[in-house]
């Protein structure tokens, strides 16, 4: 496989293509709709943007599945490396590459856009064009924020993707959507706009007299050393400055606790692709965030006990908290949105406490949170898109109505309470094993987070597929259909695989993982067994 | 790829014979509950025989009319739910009769393939060192590295044939005792599944592999607790079965973290290697058995965690008796003896273990003595039989807690199977007379022993074996741990130690004592059981006492071959005084590779060898509590005197206390479930989320810049006359101020 892709250069252009795909394919969309004229033409031809965005992802998909294959993973280099000059008098380059931890975050993307868009096959009917165009642009946004290595250039693809999100939610959303997408677009735009302070800040720093200079390495060569800022009288060294810029814009998208109430809004007044995706994918833009930024950029910031400490406790507070309150909802899709704010409080917690089985649980729930709650949102999507309800209250006792849909949610929500053999218990168990070395006791009340976890899911789908068939409205549902079951079957499947035989992707991010070990905490990691055990 | 093992024991004694097979072990049950797993998502459900009602309607329609009777067949299901353990004869899944065929038979095979192991392993003579299979890299991790590893040794090989053995007769039992129910392939499925992880539990070579079956049991264990899930107490049973065995997992989960913080390894060999070096007796050790123990308490039902078994009845039977009394309950029984090196290094651990087991065997027992469902009784009773086993691996006698574990397996799935075929009786004739009474309750019963001879007889022997009458095989076992348990009192490491300021020596005669009572309490409810349901005059109904009836043989055969392992059971371990009967202590020499160095380190390395007139002291006050519990209930309980459930009067004092379990649940709920619900949503939802982040902080923040906003755009209003006036307003002021200056 290696050699095939070697000799068609797969290497040198692939980063770039899976960033002009979505786009040239939102171009097509755009002028279908444009060549149609008015709306009423639009509305009869809604079949073809559709089939345009489907075919797009499946072929970005088999376009970046040549990743899995190309990725040396014996290095934590950046690879598939693109350099181009782009504004030569800012000193912007168009840089792309992945590391381990990058190439994960692009997989996922790309296995789960055919899977939203499979979800909106028949839930989307308004403005098909336009909804299927800004997915596709919404992507390239998203692919650019993993695949940057260059912070100008990062910061651009992150707003990119503010955009679409926005309108996304507030034209297909549900009744609430205008406030919702409101409250998304200012959380993340206060967050973001600190985070674009810095980072010119830094671009102007790390150039000198040459002219700024964006490029990654540079800015982190530079970025820890020293500088002062008199801040309100009190001088602050400016890194810890830096620190808190890009950390606020990163934990508002985690959402890390007490920045997450956008997120239960935005998830529950998204359409179905739009919680998929936000859920799945743009989430763990925050935690790839400090991964990436914050904690290598900052490290004596970062790893201050005070710093580290609250961080570490917000986390935590995340995982209980977030679960606590998600017991509580009465809407299904909300529920499920503090689940998430539940689990992505492990991953901070895996991040911050830096050790290699903590990151690499931390970068395992990240994938697992975006299989199994984007399945569980796309479930949600399949029995709303029925019953056009998602209170809880009004199901009960339809397992024997639709046996299918009541065996996957089950299973799905298996996997995100993190029964073992399943995707989430892996993640979940590496993030507490390895945060237990050096921070045991938030480690142990997080651990308290898995029995949390069984109670808010089990109680919902007791509530929804169990107990006794009450509505005369539930007796008649019918049970998913061939594309519905087609599109769980890969979620289902990989949820297995990653719990049964994670080793290939964990063999994947390893060296990068004990790279930011190493960078952030200034001491190598025991060496790894398994890496010089296995080939 | 799952299948490249490779035998990281290359000279090991089994290597190279059909051990290598150890891998099929669990997955013959797993390919078991995919085939039946996918045939339960066939919905077609066809007519069975044995219901009047409906047989007769449909018998021209059978074809066309398929779909409409099913779907009556799941209202009147539904109806009929309110029985607890009922299911209703009415239809029967088109694929019944493959199930029938592949849900024992993966079992059977792999009983097979277990015979033939241990058969090898018996081959090989000595073996000191487990045999281990590597498969695959599972979690590797920096310098973490989990193998998908199995691991076959003394220990795991008892519990195999436990497993698949008892396993194979009650999946027989319940091809007879569930083919009429809508949901049969579902039902092996789960079966199938809870068997597959059950083997991992036992076969897994590291804790997180244990865990994985750990869970994964516990998974099927909801599942089929909640099987009969239209109705909410079943299901609530399910779902809190799962909730209180995730408390215990949290322990097991932090034990796990404490092994690899400290020793860096979490495979059995490595841990076991490692643990030596650690202080005796010192904190680290005592609190990884402990974080362990809790584990323990929530799957195999100890206090505080035991409340999820009693509710747990709510599944079928044959589910009873599987996993909740021979199998997954006993898992903390093993997760302690595979850990021995670890407890024998902690005393006080241990000695918590030895409490908690002797309180909750006397506690459930207490509980047991005024329960009338007749499977509350039974579960009751399981609680206080693990008790035991507690009481027998926390003082260091790990092969008398795994022979107890072993007997009961016999013992107790006969009296579940037993009291499944009761129920089987009582619930056909209450159908055939459209009768709404509670199959399950003994006041419905009595005198049954005349309807059913074979099950009556067979639970005779299981109710002598569990009071420990001599020559059956709880009476072996039983004596055993107490025996162990007073001799540890005067001469171990656990008795030397001190538990909460009590010297260990006096726990541990506490702990003897309050065995001896719990067996004659044993004694008691047993007997008050078999009197109930077998003797006196009949109080089902007259008109339903026509229908009851011994069960088909596919039932009953697995009830005698139980009979006969009850019977018999105690020759796996014999003690010294009955050398008459055959060979000694064979199960001590089994597991002595296992356990031996562990178990002499916590009788600081003597072998506890009773004076002849100890040990006829210990045995002949067993036997007569025995005996005398027995007695007292036969000459105090009047059968005759009942009256069925619906004329029952309502009972007073502290039988009403017991009646109603010492309203633990109830308690729980108020000081555990109710509070955690309610904070979570009046204070966390509501106050601090809805309340202070969003009003306060995100929305407040919003309302600020709306409030500057408007003040601004109140001032630009558009209106000349206005903009003319603060105008003049304006210059009056500035000239005034210049004025006054």
């Amino acid at each position: 496989m290696r050699e095939l892709l070697d000799s068609i250069g797969y290497d040198s252009w692939v980063l770039l293509a899976l960033l002009v795909i979505p786009a040239l394919a939102a171009l097509g969309i755009w002028v279908h709709g444009a060549m149609l004229g008015d709306n009423e033409a639009r509305d009869r031809a809604s079949g073809t943007p559709r089939q345009i965005a489907l075919w797009a992802f499946i072929i970005e998909f088999v376009v970046s599945l040549g990743l899995w294959w190309s990725y040396d993973p014996s290095t934590a280099a950046m690879q598939a490396t693109l350099d181009l000059s782009w504004i030569p008098s800012w000193g912007v380059r168009f840089a792309l590459g992945i590391d381990g931890i990058s190439l994960m975050m692009v997989l996922l993307t790309t296995f789960l856009m055919p899977l939203a868009v499979l979800g909106s096959w028949t839930s989307i009917r308004l403005k098909r064009h336009s909804y299927y165009a800004l997915l596709l642009l919404l992507t390239t946004g998203m692919l650019g924020v993993f695949v940057a290595r260059d912070l100008f250039l990062f910061y651009v693809m992150w707003e990119m993707m503010l955009v679409p999100m926005y309108f996304i939610i507030g034209i297909w959303g549900g009744e609430r959507r205008i406030y919702a997408t409101m409250k998304f677009f200012i959380y993340t735009m206060v967050g973001s706009m600190l985070m674009l302070v810095a980072i010119v800040y830094l671009g102007i720093k790390a150039g000198g007299a040459a002219g700024p200079d964006f490029a990654y390495e540079s800015v982190r060569r530079m970025a820890g050393s020293g500088g002062a800022m008199t801040l309100f009288g009190a001088v602050v060294p400016a890194s810890l400055l830096m620190f808190l810029a890009f950390s606020l814009a990163f934990a508002i998208k985690v959402p890390m606790f007490p920045f997450h109430t956008w997120l239960p809004d935005a998830h529950v007044e998204a359409p179905t692709a739009g919680s998929v995706i936000l859920a799945g994918i743009m989430l763990k833009m925050g935690t790839y965030g400090f991964l990436r930024f914050a904690l290598p950029f900052f490290p004596d910031a970062a790893m201050h006990p005070a710093v580290r400490t609250t961080f570490l406790a917000l986390g935590t507070i995340g995982v209980l908290y977030g679960a606590l309150v998600a017991m509580v909802q009465p809407d299904f899709k909300k529920l499920v949105a503090y689940s998430s704010v539940s689990h992505l409080g492990f991953v901070m917690l895996g991040i911050f406490a830096l050790t290699t089985q903590s990151i690499q649980g931390a970068l395992m729930i990240m994938i697992n949170h975006g299989i199994s709650t984007g399945a569980l949102f796309l479930l949600i999507g399949m029995i709303y898109e029925r019953r056009h309800t998602r209170e809880i209250a009004a199901y009960g006792g339809i397992a024997r109505v639709v046996p299918l849909f009541a065996a996957l949610l089950t299973f799905v929500s298996l996997s995100s309470i993190g029964l073992p053999g399943t995707n989430g218990f892996v993640g979940e168990f590496l993030v507490l094993l390895g945060s237990f070395q050096t921070t045991p006791y938030l480690a142990t009340l997080a651990t308290l987070g898995v029995i949390f976890a069984a109670a808010y899911l089990l109680w919902a789908i007791q509530r929804i597929l169990f107990n006794r068939l009450h509505r005369v409205e539930n007796e008649h549902i019918p049970d998913l259909n061939a594309r519905e079951l087609a599109l769980m079957v890969p979620l289902v499947a990989v949820i297995l695989w990653l719990g049964i035989y994670p080793a290939p992707v964990l063999r994947r991010m390893e060296a990068s993982a004990e790279q930011l070990v190493t960078q952030v905490s200034g001491v190598a990691p025991a060496t790894s067994v398994a890496r010089a055990g296995n080939p | 790829m799952l299948l490249q093992h490779e035998v990281s024991a290359v000279g090991h004694p089994l290597a190279g014979t059909v051990a290598e097979w150890l891998w099929l072990l669990p997955l013959l049950p797993l390919l078991g509950f995919v085939i039946n797993g996918l045939l339960s998502l066939v919905p077609a459900t066809v007519l069975g025989p044995g219901d009047p009602d409906i047989a007769h309607g449909a018998e021209g329609a059978h074809g066309e009319a398929g779909h409409g009777v099913a779907v009556h067949a799941h209202d009147s299901a539904d109806d009929h739910g309110a029985h607890g353990d009922d299911h209703h004869r009415v239809v029967r899944h088109r694929f019944a009769w493959l199930t029938s065929i592949v849900g024992p038979a993966v079992l059977a095979v792999a009983f097979g393939l277990a015979v033939a192991i241990f058969l090898a392993m018996r081959g090989v003579g000595e073996m000191s060192a487990p045999f281990v299979q590597r498969y695959f890299s599972w979690m590797p991790a920096g310098s973490l590295r989990i193998d998908a590893a199995f691991q076959l040794d003394q220990l795991s090989m008892v519990m195999i044939l436990v497993i698949t053995g008892v396993g194979t007769l009650i999946h027989l039992f319940s091809v007879g005792y569930m083919q009429d129910d809508p949901g049969y392939p579902r039902y092996f499925a789960y079966l199938n599944l809870f068997v597959a992880f059950m083997l991992v539990l036992v076969l897994g070579a590291s804790y997180p592999v244990l865990f994985v079956g750990w869970e994964g049991v516990g998974l099927c264990s909801y599942l089929l607790i909640g099987f009969w899930f239209s109705e909410k107490a079943n299901a609530d049973a399910g779902k809190k079965a799962f909730i209180v065995n995730r408390i215990g997992d949290f322990g097991l989960l932090i034990a796990m973290f404490l092994l690899f913080a400290n020793l860096g390894a979490l495979d059995f060999v490595g841990v076991n290697e490692a643990a030596t070096r650690l202080t005796f007796g010192g904190p680290l050790v005592t609190a990884i058995c402990l974080f362990m123990f809790l584990g323990c308490t929530g799957k195999s039902a100890q206090i505080p965690l035991y409340i999820w078994l009693p509710d747990a009845m709510a599944g079928p039977t044959p589910v009873s008796a599987l996993i909740h009394a021979a199998t997954m309950v006993t898992a903390g029984v093993y997760l302690i003896a595979r850990s021995s090196v670890l407890f024998s290094m902690a005393p006080v651990a241990g000695l918590t273990v030895t409490v908690i087991g002797a309180l909750t065997a006397i506690f459930a027992a207490t509980i047991g003595l005024k329960q009338w469902d007749i499977k509350k009784v039974l579960a009751y009773s399981t609680v206080s039989q693990l008790g035991y086993m507690f009481i027998g691996v926390g003082s260091g006698a790990y092969v008398a807690g795994i022979f107890h574990l072993v007997t009961h397996a016999f013992f107790k799935a006969l009296l579940f199977l037993g009291s499944g075929s009761v129920i089987f009786a009582m619930h056909a004739a209450y159908h055939h007379t459209g009768s709404h009474e509670d199959a399950q309750d003994m006041r419905n019963m009595g005198g049954l022993s005349r309807y059913m001879r074979v099950t009556w007889v067979l639970m005779w022997i299981a109710t002598l074996a569990i009071a420990g009458v001599p020559f059956f095989a709880g009476f072996f076992s039983k004596d055993e741990i107490l025996g162990s348990v007073f001799l540890r009192a005067r001469e171990s490491t656990l008795a030397d130690a001190s538990w909460l300021g009590i010297p260990g020596s006096s726990v541990l005669y506490a702990a003897y004592a309050l065995g001896l009572a719990a067996a004659l309490l044993t004694a008691i409810y047993m007997t008050r059981m078999m009197l109930y349901t077998f003797h006196g005059p009949n109080r089902t109904g007259e008109k339903e006492r026509d229908h009851l009836g011994e069960a088909p043989w596919i039932m009953t055969g697995p009830l005698v071959v139980l009979g006969v392992l009850s019977l018999f059971g105690g020759w796996l371990n014999l003690p010294a005084l009955t050398s008459f009967l055959g060979p000694v202590g064979a199960l001590d020499r089994w597991l002595e590779p296992v356990v031996g160095e562990s178990a002499r380190r916590v009788t600081s390395g003597v072998a506890p060898e009773p004076a002849h007139n100890v040990e006829l002291a210990l045995v002949g006050s067993a036997v007569a509590i025995a005996l005398l519990g027995i007695i007292i209930a036969a000459v105090r309980l009047k059968p005759a005197r009942l009256v069925p459930k619906a004329q029952a009067p309502e009972e007073h004092g502290i039988e009403r206390v017991l009646a109603n379990k010492y309203y633990v649940d109830e308690a729980y709920d108020r000081v555990v479930v109710e509070p955690t619900v309610g904070i979570s949503r009046g204070v966390l939802w509501k106050g601090i989320d809805q309340g202070i982040i969003d009003s306060v902080f995100v929305n407040g923040s919003a309302r600020l810049a709306r409030g500057v906003a408007s003040l601004g755009s109140w001032i630009q209003s558009g209106q000349v006359g206005t903009y003319a006036w603060v105008l003049v307003i304006g210059v009056l002021a500035v000239l005034g101020a210049f004025t006054i200056r």
